[in-house]
C-alpha cells in the first residue's frame, strides 16, 4: 500500500509497520481506517498510558475503576455510583452548540453503558476573555448547547466551572462530567461475553457524519479547521432520551449481556473494545446496520461516529425481548453480528469479508510511546516572584469590588440559571454551592460532587497545580459534608510530542498521583485530551478534578452562605502566609489587580488538608456549623463576601470581620492571598468550645474572625488600634458580583 | 382518590410528579402510557413537564396527536380534573383545551429559577387551599413559556379570572400581562409554568408546591360524596 | 405523482419575534445598517404523494392546519413543487 494512503489516515511509519507485521498481510482500506482510528491518541491513550498507570486506582468503595464506560463506587445499602469526565473540546472550537451537545451526549451514554440512570451532569469550561466576539460566541454556544441537550433529557446540570484566560481563546475546554446511580448488582459491563450470543445496535441510524473525528481529535487545530465542520455531529436529545429510558429496561430485563457506547470511532471502537474486554471475536455483517445514506462503504459505516447509537450484547435467544423494549420506545434495533470464540473482529458485507483483524490487537496493542520531557524555558521567567515587584494597594475595598467582577469569580448564575438543575428532585444543594449534592430516593443517602482545576497554577507549577486541584476539589465536598472516595480526572493539555507539554503532564500525574494516594481518593477513570494547541500555542496544562463524595445522612448537608444575625465567623487553617509573598504567586489578585501571572502557587500540606478535612466532616456530622466555605481564588476577603451573598434559600447577610495578625506587613496577602486547607465556618456562638476542642483534637489551627449580621461587609485588621479595611454594602457587592458575565457579554 | 401521571416519549418530569403525589402527598398515583386510550377511574390527570417528543416541531405540538390525548379531551370534557406543567401545559394549548399559545422565552435563552407568582383565583380546583393575592415560591424551568394570547382572548380571559397565577416581581419569559397559568372556562383544565411537584419537601428548598395538590385533593374529596363516580361532578363547582 | 411541498412557517405579524429581534440588532451592530426588519420563520419541506397539484397543495394545507403550524401565532405559505 502507498505510504500516503496511511500517512494521511495519521498513521506513523512505526504503526503501519506493526499493523503488517501482526496481521502477516497489508491491510485492506477498511481495515486501515479501522486502525488509524482506534490507534489515534484519543482512543488509545499512545503518549499517556504509561504514566496513567501510575496512578492511584484502587480503594474500599471502587467496584470497577479504570477500563470500563465508567467507574463505579459503592454507596451502601445495596447502591452504587457510576461516574466519568470526558473532554470534547476540539469540537466546541469549530460549532460550539452541537460540539457541547454531542458531548453531553457522549459522556451520559457512558454511563449508561454501565447499566446505571444517569442523575447529573456537571460542565468544566474553560474560553478565551469575553472582551472579545469569537469568545462570546463560542461560550455562549457553549453553554447553550448543553442547555438544549442536557435540558431535554432531563438529567440536571448541577455544577461545573467557568474560567477565561487568554490561554484558551483559541482552544477552548468543555469538560463534562456525569454521575449515575445503580443497584449494585445490576452493574453491566462493556462485553461481548458468550458464544453466539447476539450483537444488537439500537438507536439512531448510521451516516456519514462524524468520521475520523477522534482523529481530528489527536491533531493540533490548525488555519483550515473551520472547514472540518463534517466532523461535527447534531445531537438529538429526544432520541437519547428514549434510548436512556430503553437501556435502563434492557438491563431490568435480564437479556443483556454487555453494553456499551458509540461515540468515538463508532462500531469499530464499540466491537473491538466489547470483544477485546471479554477475551472473544465478534463477526458482523455491515449490510444489517440501518444506515441513513444510500451508497455508504464498509469503511464509512465502520467510522462513522453518528450519535444516540448503543450496542448490546443480548443473550441468543432474547433477541426478540431487546427487539420489543425497542419499539416499546420508538426506537431502532438491529442484529449486526454475534460475538464468536476466535477472538477475532470480522467484518462482512454479505457473503465477502472486508475485514478481519484480532480485536485484541485493534483495541489493545496499538503502541506505546514514551516521550520526551524537558522543563519549559517560560518557568526560568515566570516561575518565580520576588514580593518587592507587587506594590502594595491602596484601597482595598476598590480591590474587592474589582476581583467580584473578574468573570472568574463573578458569580455563574447566567450559566446556570440555563440549566435544568432541578429535574428529577433530587438537587438538594444547587448550584452555587462549593459541591453539588443530590439525595437518593427511598435512602438516607446521598453524594457531593464538584470539578475543579486552576490551570494558572499548573502553568506556573504543574505538580503542585494538580496536588491543589485535588486537594480543593475534596475540600470543596468536605464543606457540604461529604466524605470524598474517587476522582475522576479529565487532562487538558498541549502536543505530547513537544517535550515541553509532556514535562507538564508528567508533573501534574506525579502530583495527582501523591494527592489521591494521600487523601484516601483513588482515580476510577478519566479522560485525555492532548493536542489543545493552535499554531504552537497551547492551552494551560489543565488537569480538572472530578470529586465524589459520599453522604450517609442527607438531613445533616451543609452550605456556604451564612445564616443568621449572632452566629460566629471561624477560619479553619491558617490565617497569615509562612513568608512574605508566599500566597501571591499565581492568584487571581495578582492577575486580576496588577495584570501579572507570575510565582509559584502557595503549595499543599497534605497532611493538614487531610487533617482540616475530616475535622470538618466530623463538626458538620455533629451539627456544629451553620455554613463552611472553601477559601480558594481571590482569598479570605472574596470567600467572605460570597458567604453574605445568601442563596435561594437564604437572604444575604452581612459580617463584620477583625483580623489580628501581628506582624503580617502585606494586607493584601491577607485578603487575597490564596493557601489550600482554609475554609470559612460560621456557627452558634455557643458551640465555640466544642468546635475549639475538635479543632484541637484534629490540630487544626482555628481563629475566631468575627460575627454575622448587619448589612454590610465589614473587614478590619487589628494593628494596636482597629483599623477598617473594607466597609462595603452587601448588596452593592453582590450586584455587582451577580451581574459581572451578563455586562460583558453587552 | 388517582391520579394519573401521563408519560409521552420525552417527558422528564413524570417521575418527580409521582414522587410528589404518592411518597410525599400519599396519594395513589399510577402512570399512563401515551398510547393508553382508557383512563377511566382516575380522579385527576396530570401531564407533567419535559420535551415530549423533543419539542421539535414546537412545544406539545406532536404530543397533542397522542392516542392518549383523546381520552384526555373526553376527560376533561366530561368535568375531570386536568393539570398540566410547563410541557404539559404547552400540549394542552396545542391540543386547544386552553386558549392562547406558547412562544420562546423573549430572552431566547432557558431559565431555571425559583420565581414568585401571585394568587390571581383563589376559587379554582388547584388554588383552593391558597388565600386570595398568596404569593407563593415556585421554580420553573423552560425555554418556551413566553404565553400569548390576543387581545380579544386575553379580555375573556381576565372577564372570567381565567388567569390563575401571574409572576409576581418580574417575569422571567415575557409572557403576556406576567401570566404564568390559565384555566379554561369551565374551571377544571389549568396549564402552569412552574413546576410545584419541584417544591413539595423542605429538603428541596421550598414547599408551596403542596397548596397546589392539596387544592386539587381537597376538591376531589368534596365532590368525592356528592358522585362517587367522580366524572361529570367535578366541574360542577365552577358552573 | 410525488410533489415537493415547501413550507414556510413565520410568527404572526401581530406576534412579537424576539429571535428576529435579536437578528436584528446583531446585523445592526455589525454594520448592516440598511437592515430594518428581521424575522425569523422556519422552512420545511414534505414530499408528498398527490394526484395533482392542487390536491398535493390540499393535503399539506390540512398537515399545516392541523400540525405544522399554530394558527394562534404563526402563519404558513406552501410553495408547491414536482419532485425531480
Amino acid at each position: 500500500m502507498k505510504a500516503e494512503n496511511w500517512q494521511q489516515l495519521g498513521l506513523k511509519p512505526f504503526e503501519y509497520e506493526k499493523i503488517v507485521k501482526s496481521l502477516g498481510r497489508e491491510p485492506t482500506w477498511t481495515e486501515l481506517g479501522m486502525f488509524s482510528v482506534l490507534w489515534s491518541e484519543h482512543c488509545a491513550y499512545k503518549h499517556s498510558r504509561k504514566l496513567l498507570k501510575t496512578l492511584p486506582t484502587q480503594g474500599e468503595r471502587v467496584l470497577i475503576g479504570p477500563g470500563e464506560n465508567a467507574g463505579v463506587v459503592d454507596l451502601g445499602d445495596g447502591l452504587a455510583v457510576v461516574m466519568k469526565i470526558e473532554s470534547h473540546n476540539h469540537p466546541i472550537a469549530v460549532e460550539p452548540y452541537q460540539g457541547a451537545a454531542t458531548g453531553v451526549g457522549g459522556i451520559v451514554r457512558d454511563i449508561m453503558a454501565m447499566g446505571a440512570r444517569p442523575v447529573a451532569l456537571l460542565d468544566s469550561l474553560r474560553f478565551g476573555p469575553l472582551e472579545e466576539a469569537r469568545n462570546r460566541f463560542i461560550f455562549g454556544g457553549t453553554v447553550g448547547g448543553i442547555a438544549g441537550y442536557g435540558n431535554c433529557l432531563g438529567i440536571p446540570t448541577v455544577g461545573g466551572e467557568v474560567y477565561f484566560e487568554e490561554a484558551y481563546s483559541l482552544n477552548p475546554l468543555c469538560n463534562v462530567l456525569c454521575v449515575g446511580v445503580i443497584e449494585k448488582d445490576k452493574v453491566k459491563r462493556g462485553r461481548a461475553a458468550g458464544e453466539g450470543n447476539a450483537v444488537i445496535l439500537i438507536g439512531n441510524t448510521t451516516g456519514r457524519d462524524g468520521i475520523h473525528g477522534c482523529t481530528f481529535a489527536s491533531e493540533e487545530l490548525g488555519e483550515d479547521t473551520e472547514e472540518k465542520r463534517p466532523n461535527i455531529q447534531v445531537g438529538d436529545p429526544f432520541t437519547e432520551k428514549l434510548l436512556i429510558e430503553a437501556c435502563l429496561e434492557l438491563v431490568d430485563s435480564g437479556a443483556v449481556v454487555g453494553m456499551t457506547d458509540m461515540g468515538a470511532a463508532g462500531i469499530t471502537s464499540s466491537c473491538a473494545e466489547a470483544a477485546a474486554r471479554a477475551g472473544m471475536g465478534i463477526e458482523i455483517d455491515v449490510a444489517k446496520v440501518p444506515l441513513r445514506e444510500e451508497g455508504m462503504t464498509p469503511y464509512e459505516i465502520m467510522l462513522s461516529e453518528s450519535q444516540e447509537r448503543m450496542l448490546i450484547i443480548a443473550e441468543k435467544g432474547k433477541e426478540d425481548q431487546v427487539k420489543a423494549i425497542c419499539d416499546k420506545w420508538g426506537l431502532r434495533s438491529a442484529q449486526i453480528g454475534v460475538v464468536t470464540a476466535d477472538g477475532m473482529f470480522r467484518v462482512r458485507e454479505r457473503g465477502t469479508i472486508v475485514a478481519e483483524v484480532p480485536a485484541k490487537l485493534l483495541a489493545e496493542e496499538a503502541p506505546i510511546y514514551t516521550p520526551e520531557a524537558r522543563k519549559p524555558a517560560y518557568l526560568d521567567e515566570v516561575g518565580h516572584l520576588d514580593p518587592g515587584e507587587v506594590s502594595p494597594i491602596g484601597d482595598a475595598a476598590e480591590c474587592l469590588r474589582i476581583l467580584l467582577r473578574t468573570p472568574d469569580l463573578a458569580s455563574k448564575e447566567y450559566v446556570y440559571r440555563q440549566y435544568d438543575h432541578m429535574v428529577r428532585t433530587d438537587t438538594i444543594v444547587l448550584p452555587g454551592a462549593d459541591a453539588a449534592v443530590l439525595r437518593v430516593k427511598g435512602s438516607r443517602k446521598g453524594f457531593a460532587v464538584c470539578t475543579d482545576g486552576n490551570g494558572r497554577h499548573c502553568y506556573l507549577d504543574p505538580r503542585s497545580g494538580a496536588i491543589s486541584a485535588v486537594a480543593e476539589a475534596a475540600r470543596n465536598v468536605c464543606c457540604v459534608g461529604a466524605k470524598p472516595v474517587a476522582v475522576t480526572n479529565c487532562l487538558n493539555f498541549g502536543n505530547p510530542e513537544k517535550p515541553e507539554v509532556f514535562w507538564q503532564f508528567s508533573q501534574v500525574i506525579e502530583g495527582m498521583a501523591e494527592a489521591c494516594l494521600k487523601l484516601g481518593t483513588p482515580v476510577i477513570g478519566g479522560n485525555v485530551s492532548f493536542y489543545n494547541e493552535t499554531s504552537g500555542h497551547a492551552v494551560y496544562p489543565t488537569p480538572v478534578i472530578g470529586m465524589l463524595g459520599i453522604i450517609q445522612d442527607t438531613s445533616a448537608v451543609c452550605t456556604p452562605e451564612f445564616k443568621l444575625e449572632g452566629d460566629i465567623i471561624l477560619l479553619l487553617g491558617p490565617i497569615a502566609p509562612p513568608q512574605e509573598g508566599a500566597w501571591l504567586g499565581g492568584s487571581e489578585y495578582l492577575r486580576a489587580v496588577h495584570r501579572m501571572v507570575k510565582g509559584k502557587p502557595a503549595r499543599v500540606d497534605l497532611e493538614l488538608e487531610k487533617r482540616l478535612q475530616a475535622m470538618l466532616l466530623e463538626a458538620i456530622g455533629k451539627g456544629l456549623l451553620k455554613s463552611a466555605h472553601d477559601i480558594s481564588d481571590g482569598g479570605l476577603a472574596v470567600a467572605l463576601a460570597e458567604c453574605c451573598f445568601g442563596s435561594p434559600a437564604h437572604e444575604m447577610i452581612g459580617a463584620s470581620v477583625v483580623l489580628a495578625t501581628p506582624g503580617v506587613r502585606r494586607r493584601d496577602e491577607l485578603l487575597f492571598g490564596e493557601a489550600p486547607a482554609r475554609v470559612i465556618v460560621s456557627a452558634d456562638p455557643s458551640d465555640f468550645g466544642r468546635l475549639k476542642a475538635l479543632a484541637e483534637k484534629h490540630d487544626v489551627p482555628l481563629t475566631l474572625l468575627g460575627k454575622v449580621g448587619g448589612d454590610h461587609l465589614d473587614i478590619a485588621i487589628a494593628e494596636g488600634e482597629t483599623k477598617t479595611l473594607i466597609h462595603e454594602r452587601v448588596e452593592e457587592l453582590r450586584s455587582l458580583w451577580q451581574g459581572a458575565i451578563e455586562c460583558l457579554l453587552k | 382518590m388517582r391520579f394519573g401521571v401521563v408519560i409521552f416519549p420525552g417527558s422528564n418530569c413524570d417521575s418527580d410528579c409521582y414522587h410528589a403525589l404518592k411518597d410525599v402527598m400519599g396519594l395513589e398515583a399510577e402512570y399512563i402510557w401515551h398510547k393508553s386510550t382508557d383512563i377511566r377511574g382516575f380522579d385527576a390527570i396530570i401531564l407533567p413537564g419535559g420535551f415530549s417528543y423533543g419539542d421539535y416541531l414546537r412545544a406539545g405540538a406532536i404530543a397533542r396527536f397522542s392516542p392518549v390525548m383523546k381520552a384526555v379531551e373526553k376527560f376533561a370534557r366530561g368535568g375531570g380534573l386536568v393539570l398540566g406543567i410547563c410541557n404539559g401545559f404547552q400540549i394542552l394549548l396545542e391540543a386547544g383545551l386552553l386558549p392562547g399559545a406558547m412562544m420562546r422565552n423573549d430572552c431566547l435563552q432557558f431559565r431555571c429559577h425559583y420565581v414568585e407568582v401571585k394568587v390571581e383565583n383563589a376559587e379554582t380546583p388547584f388554588t383552593g387551599e391558597c388565600s386570595p393575592g398568596q404569593i407563593l415560591r415556585i421554580p420553573i424551568a423552560h425555554g418556551e413559556g413566553n404565553y400569548f394570547a390576543e387581545p380579544r382572548v386575553l379580555e375573556e380571559l381576565k372577564r372570567n379570572q381565567q388567569i390563575v397565577l401571574r409572576y409576581h416581581g418580574s417575569n422571567p419569559n415575557g409572557s403576556v400581562d406576567n401570566i404564568a397559568a390559565v384555566i379554561n372556562r369551565e374551571g377544571n383544565v389549568m396549564g402552569m409554568m412552574p413546576h410545584p411537584e419541584r417544591c413539595c419537601e423542605g429538603v428541596l428548598g421550598g414547599t408551596d408546591g403542596k397548596f397546589i395538590f392539596q387544592s386539587m385533593m381537597k376538591y376531589i374529596g368534596w365532590s368525592l360524596p356528592l358522585n362517587p363516580a367522580t366524572q361529570g361532578r367535578c366541574g360542577s363547582r365552577e358552573s | 405523482m410525488e410533489f415537493l411541498v415547501k413550507v414556510e412557517v413565520t410568527l404572526k405579524k401581530t406576534v412579537a419575534d424576539p429571535q428576529g429581534q435579536a437578528v436584528y440588532s446583531a446585523l445592526r451592530d455589525m454594520g448592516f445598517e440598511g437592515t430594518r426588519e428581521v424575522r425569523v420563520g422556519k422552512l420545511i419541506e414534505v414530499r408528498v404523494e398527490g394526484e395533482d397539484r392542487e390536491h398535493a397543495r390540499s393535503l399539506v394545507d390540512e398537515m399545516c392546519r392541523r400540525l405544522l403550524a399554530n394558527p394562534v401565532i404563526e402563519d404558513y405559505r406552501l410553495e408547491v413543487g414536482v419532485d425531480g
